[in-house]
C-alpha cells in the first residue's frame, strides 16, 4: 500500500524534535482527560499488564502450593480464591481487553488512515469502565474473596459466602467496558477508512479486530445479563438459578458459555490478527490467501454463537444437543485450520527476519497447532466424557490463551513498540526472554496433558502422589516461565530510561501504520492519507525509510 | 488539544436562537459525523435488546416449566393498567417522533413541547407502574420491605413471597413468576428512567437553540432510545399480562 503524499518527515537536520502524540502535551489531566486513541491505547498497556503480572504472581503461587501432594502454601479454601483470582483476572481483566484495548487502539486508526476512533468519548468512557471493573475485582478481594472459579458455576456460587456480587458487578463493567471499545471499532472500521481504503485493502488486523468487535457487541450483553442475574439470585433469591427454588442450574452454564464459548474467539481473533500482519512483514510477503483468512475470520465469529455446548457434555444435556454441539465443534477446526495454513504457507520462501517480534510469532504458530487440535481432540463427545474437568482441558486452553494470545500480544507489543515509542528495546535480551517463555511455557503444560489425560481433575488442592512427578516438571516450568515475563518486563521499561532510537520504519512495513511519522502526530498524519495500492504490496515499501532513525 | 493547521468544519445556525454546531475533529464532514453516531447507536440499541433476550429466555424456560404457575400469576396481574400502561407509552413514542420531526425542522418551541409531553408519559407510567407494584405488595406477592431479607433453608420461606390470600398456593414455585415478573418490570423501569433523563438533557440543549434542521443527532438518537424503551414493553405486556 502506498499513498499519493510522502507522509514521512525528511527533515533529520531540524533540532527542535518533531511534535507528537508523547511529547505535544504535558501533565497528568492531559493523559486522564484524554481523548486520543494513541494515548488511551498507552493506558490500556499499562492497566493490562498490570493485570497481567497480578494474574501471573497468582499462578505462580498456584503451582508452587502444589509442589507436594497435599499441598504446600494455602488451606484448599485459599488455595480454591487463589486460582479463582487467578482465572478471572487473567480471563476478564487481562486477555479479553488486551489486544483491543492496547494495540487495537493504538493501531486500527492508524491502519485505516483515522485521525481518530469513531467515538473517542466512548473510547475513554471503556477505558474507565475497565478501571471500574478492576476495583470492583480487587475489593472483592477484600471483602473476603471469591472461590467459585472464573465460570461462576451456580448453584455454588449463589451459596458461597463470599463476595460473588462485587466481582459480579466488576464483570457487568468489564463487559459493558469491551461492548464499547468493540463498538466504536466497528464504527471506526465502516465509517473511517481512507479513501481508496477498501474493504479487501484493510490489513488483517483490521479484519481480525472488526470481527472480534461483533461478537463482542452481540455476545457479551449475554454475559452482562447473566452475572446481574446471579447478582439478583444472591440479593433477592430470584431463583432461576437455584434449584432449591425450582431454578435450573444448567440454565446458567447455558448463559454462560453462550458468552464464553464466543469470548474464547474474542480473545484468540485479535491474536490472529497480530499474528497475520507480523508473518507478512518479516517475512517481506504478501499474506498467502488474503481474502480466505478474512473470510475465515468471520466464519469463525459466526460459527462460534453455535458451539457453546460443548462445555457441558457432562451436565445432562439432550444426546442429540451433544451430537450437534460436537459436530459443530469440528466445524470451527476448518476456518481456524485455514489461518495456521495461510501463516505457514506466507512464511515458506519469504525472506525471513529472525527478530523477536518473528521469534513469538514462531513460537504461536507451534503452540496454537497443539492447542487448537486438543480443542477438536476435546470436541469429541466420547473423548470428552473422559478428559472433562481434567488438566488435560487446563493445558488445552493454557496453550491457546497463554501460549498463543498471550504469546501474539507479546509479539505485537515488541512489534509496535518502536512505533509507539520511537525506541527499541535490546534485541538480545528480547530473544533470550522469547526462548525461555517458549521453553517454560511447555515445560509448564505438557505435563499437564499427561496427567490430565491420566485422570488429574483441576481445580483441586491436593492430589495422589503418583502424580508427583509431573507437578514438579509443571512448577519448574512455571518458574521459568516466570523468569523469562520478568526479563521481558525489565528490558521493555529500560528500553524507556536507554532511549534506543528506533528507525521511522523498523521492520519494513507497508501498511498505513508505518507510513506515518514515528511516534505518530496528534492526529496521525500530517495530510490525510488515500490508498492506490493493494494490502501488503512490498514493491512499494520505501527502504529510506528503515534506515532513517527517529529523532 | 491544538488542532494546528485544521480548521473546523462548522454548520451554521438556522436563525438567530440557534447556536451554530461545530463537527468534531476527527470527522472529514457533516454526515460521516451523523452516520457513525448513528451506527454506533443501532448498535449500542443491539446490546441492549440482547441485555433483554436473556431475560426473555428464562421467561420462556420457566413458562415452559411451570405453564400453571404462569397461568395463575399472571392472573394476579391488572390487564387492565397493563393496558392503560401501554397507550401511555405508544402515545408518548408518537410524541417523541413528533419532537425529532420538529428538531428536524428547526422548530424550537414545538420540539420542546412535544418533548415536554413524552416526559409525561414517562412519569404517568411510572406512577401507574407504582400502583402495581404497591398492590403486589400489598397481596404478599413481592413483599419490598423484605426483599433483600433471604431465604430460609429450614422453613423453605422465601421472605419476600408470603402470598397472604393463598392465590399461589396450588402451584409449584409459585415466586418464580414474580421473580421474573418483578426482574423483567423494574430493569425496563430503570430504562423508562434513564430515558426520561435523556429527554431532560435534550429539553436543556433545544432551549439553548443546539438543535435544528443542521444539527438534531442527539434528538434524533434519544427518540430512538425511547421507541425502544416502547418496544420492549410492547413485548413485556402481552407475555406478563396476557399469555398468561
Ligand atoms: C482458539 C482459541 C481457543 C480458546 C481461547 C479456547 C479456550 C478454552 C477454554 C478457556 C476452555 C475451558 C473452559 C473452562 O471450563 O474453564 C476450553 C475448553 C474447550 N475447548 Fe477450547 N479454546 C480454543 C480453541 C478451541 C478449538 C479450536 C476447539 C475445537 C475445535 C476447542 C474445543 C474446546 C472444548 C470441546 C472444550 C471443553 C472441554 C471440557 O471442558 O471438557 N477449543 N477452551
Ligand atoms: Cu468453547
Amino acid at each position: 500500500m502506498s499513498t499519493n503524499v510522502p507522509v514521512i518527515d525528511a527533515h533529520p537536520t531540524i533540532s527542535e524534535p518533531p511534535k507528537n502524540y508523547l511529547n505535544c502535551s504535558r501533565g497528568f489531566m492531559s493523559w486522564a482527560g484524554t481523548l486520543d486513541h494513541k494515548r488511551i491505547g498507552i493506558m490500556y498497556l499499562i492497566g493490562v499488564s498490570a493485570a497481567f503480572l497480578a494474574g501471573g504472581v497468582f499462578a505462580l503461587l498456584v503451582r508452587l502450593h502444589l509442589w507436594e501432594p497435599h499441598g504446600m502454601l494455602f488451606t484448599n479454601e485459599t488455595y480454591n480464591q487463589i486460582f479463582t483470582l487467578h482465572g478471572a483476572f487473567m480471563v476478564f481483566i487481562f486477555v479479553i481487553p488486551a489486544i483491543p484495548g492496547s494495540l487495537g487502539n493504538m493501531v486500527l486508526p492508524l491502519m485505516l488512515g483515522a485521525k481518530d476512533v469513531a467515538l473517542p468519548r466512548l473510547n475513554l468512557l471503556s477505558f474507565y469502565l475497565w478501571c471500574g471493573g478492576t476495583l470492583l475485582a480487587t475489593l472483592a478481594i477484600v471483602l473476603g474473596g471469591f472461590d467459585t472459579g472464573w465460570t461462576f458455576y451456580a448453584p455454588y456460587s449463589l451459596y458461597t459466602d463470599q463476595a460473588v456480587v462485587s466481582i459480579g458487578l466488576g464483570i457487568f463493567l468489564l463487559g459493558f467496558s469491551s461492548i464499547f471499545t468493540g463498538l466504536n471499532f466497528i464504527v471506526t472500521t465502516h465509517k473511517l477508512r481512507a479513501p481508496g481504503l477498501t474493504w479487501f485493502r484493510m490489513p488483517l488486523f483490521v479484519w481480525a479486530i472488526y470481527a472480534t468487535a461483533i461478537l463482542q457487541v452481540l455476545a457479551t450483553p449475554v454475559l452482562g445479563i447473566t452475572v446481574l442475574l446471579v447478582a439478583f439470585e444472591r440479593l433477592y433469591n430470584i431463583g432461576i438459578f437455584d434449584p432449591r427454588l425450582g431454578g435450573d442450574p444448567v440454565l446458567f452454564e447455558h448463559f454462560f458459555w453462550f458468552y464464553s464459548h464466543p469470548a474464547v474467539y474474542i480473545m484468540v481473533l485479535p491474536a490472529f490478527g497480530i499474528i497475520s500482519e507480523l508473518v507478512t512483514v518479516h517475512s517481506r510477503k504478501p499474506l498467502f490467501g488474503y481474502k480466505l483468512m478474512a473470510f475465515s475470520a468471520l466464519a469463525i465469529a459466526i460459527i462460534s454463537f453455535l458451539v457453546w455446548g460443548h462445555h457441558m457434555f457432562t451436565s445432562g444435556q439432550s444426546t442429540f444437543a451433544m451430537f450437534a454441539f460436537s459436530f459443530l465443534t469440528f466445524f470451527v477446526a476448518i476456518p481456524t485450520a485455514i489461518k495456521e495454513f495461510s501463516w505457514v504457507a506466507t512464511i515458506w520462501k519469504g525472506s525471513i527476519a529472525l527478530n523477536s517480534p518473528m521469534l513469538y510469532t514462531l513460537a504461536f504458530l507451534i503452540i496454537f497447532a497443539i492447542g487448537g487440535l486438543t480443542g477438536v481432540i476435546l470436541g469429541a463427545l466420547n473423548v470428552d466424557l473422559h478428559l472433562h474437568d481434567t488438566y488435560f482441558v487446563v493445558a488445552h486452553f493454557h496453550y491457546v490463551m497463554m501460549g498463543s494470545i498471550a504469546l501474539a500480544f507479546f509479539a505485537g507489543l515488541h512489534h509496535w513498540w518502536p512505533k509507539m515509542f520511537g525506541i527499541m528495546y535490546d534485541e538480545t535480551l528480547a530473544k533470550i526472554a522469547c526462548a525461555l517463555i517458549f521453553i517454560g511455557f511447555n515445560a509448564t503444560f505438557i505435563p499437564q496433558f499427561i496427567m490430565g489425560s491420566q485422570g488429574m481433575p483441576r481445580r483441586y488442592a491436593t492430589y495422589v502422589p503418583e502424580f508427583e512427578g509431573y507437578h514438579h516438571a509443571s512448577t519448574i516450568g512455571a518458574v521459568i516461565l516466570g523468569s523469562g515475563v520478568a526479563l521481558m518486563v525489565y528490558y521493555l521499561l529500560a528500553s524507556l530510561l536507554i532511549r534506543k532510537p528506533a528507525m521511522q520504519n523498523q521492520w519494513g512495513g507497508v501498511t498505513l501504520d508505518w507510513l506515518t511519522p514515528t511516534p505518530p502526530p496528534l492526529e496521525n498524519f500530517a495530510t490525510p492519507p488515500s490508498v492506490t495500492t493493494e494490502v501488503y504490496d512490498y514493491s512499494t515499501l520505501d527502504y529510506e525509510s528503515l534506515r532513517t532513525p527517529v529523532r | 488539544m491544538s488542532h494546528d493547521g485544521h480548521h473546523s468544519i462548522v454548520i451554521p445556525a438556522p436563525g438567530p436562537e440557534f447556536v451554530p454546531h461545530t463537527v468534531a475533529h476527527h470527522f472529514d464532514s457533516p454526515v460521516q459525523e451523523f452516520q457513525s453516531m448513528k451506527l454506533g447507536f443501532w448498535l449500542f440499541l443491539a446490546t441492549e435488546i440482547l441485555l433483554f433476550g436473556g431475560l426473555f429466555a428464562a421467561y420462556f424456560y420457566f413458562h415452559e416449566a411451570f405453564p400453571e404457575t404462569f397461568r395463575v400469576g399472571g392472573a394476579q396481574l391488572d390487564w387492565r393498567l397493563g393496558a392503560v400502561n401501554t397507550t401511555v407509552l405508544l402515545v408518548s413514542s408518537w410524541t417523541m417522533a413528533m419532537g425529532v420531526r420538529c428538531a428536524q425542522t428547526s422548530q424550537k418551541q414545538k420540539t420542546l413541547m412535544f418533548c415536554a409531553l413524552t416526559l409525561v408519559g414517562a412519569v404517568a407510567f411510572m406512577v401507574i407502574k407504582f400502583f402495581e407494584y404497591k398492590a403486589k405488595n400489598d397481596h404478599g406477592l413481592v413483599v419490598f420491605s423484605e426483599l433483600f431479607s433471604g431465604y430460609n433453608e429450614a422453613t423453605g420461606q422465601l421472605a419476600w413471597f408470603k402470598d397472604y390470600d393463598g392465590v399461589m398456593a396450588n402451584v409449584p414455585h409459585g415466586h418464580m413468576f414474580f421473580a421474573i415478573y418483578l426482574t423483567m418490570t423494574a430493569i425496563h423501569g430503570l430504562h423508562v428512567v434513564i430515558g426520561a433523563g435523556l429527554i431532560i438533557w435534550i429539553m436543556k440543549g433545544t432551549a439553548k437553540g443546539r438543535f435544528h434542521a443542521g444539527y438534531y443527532l442527539p434528538v434524533d438518537l434519544v427518540g430512538l432510545y425511547w421507541h425502544l424503551v416502547d418496544l420492549i414493553w410492547i413485548f413485556l405486556f402481552p407475555l406478563l399480562y396476557l399469555v398468561p
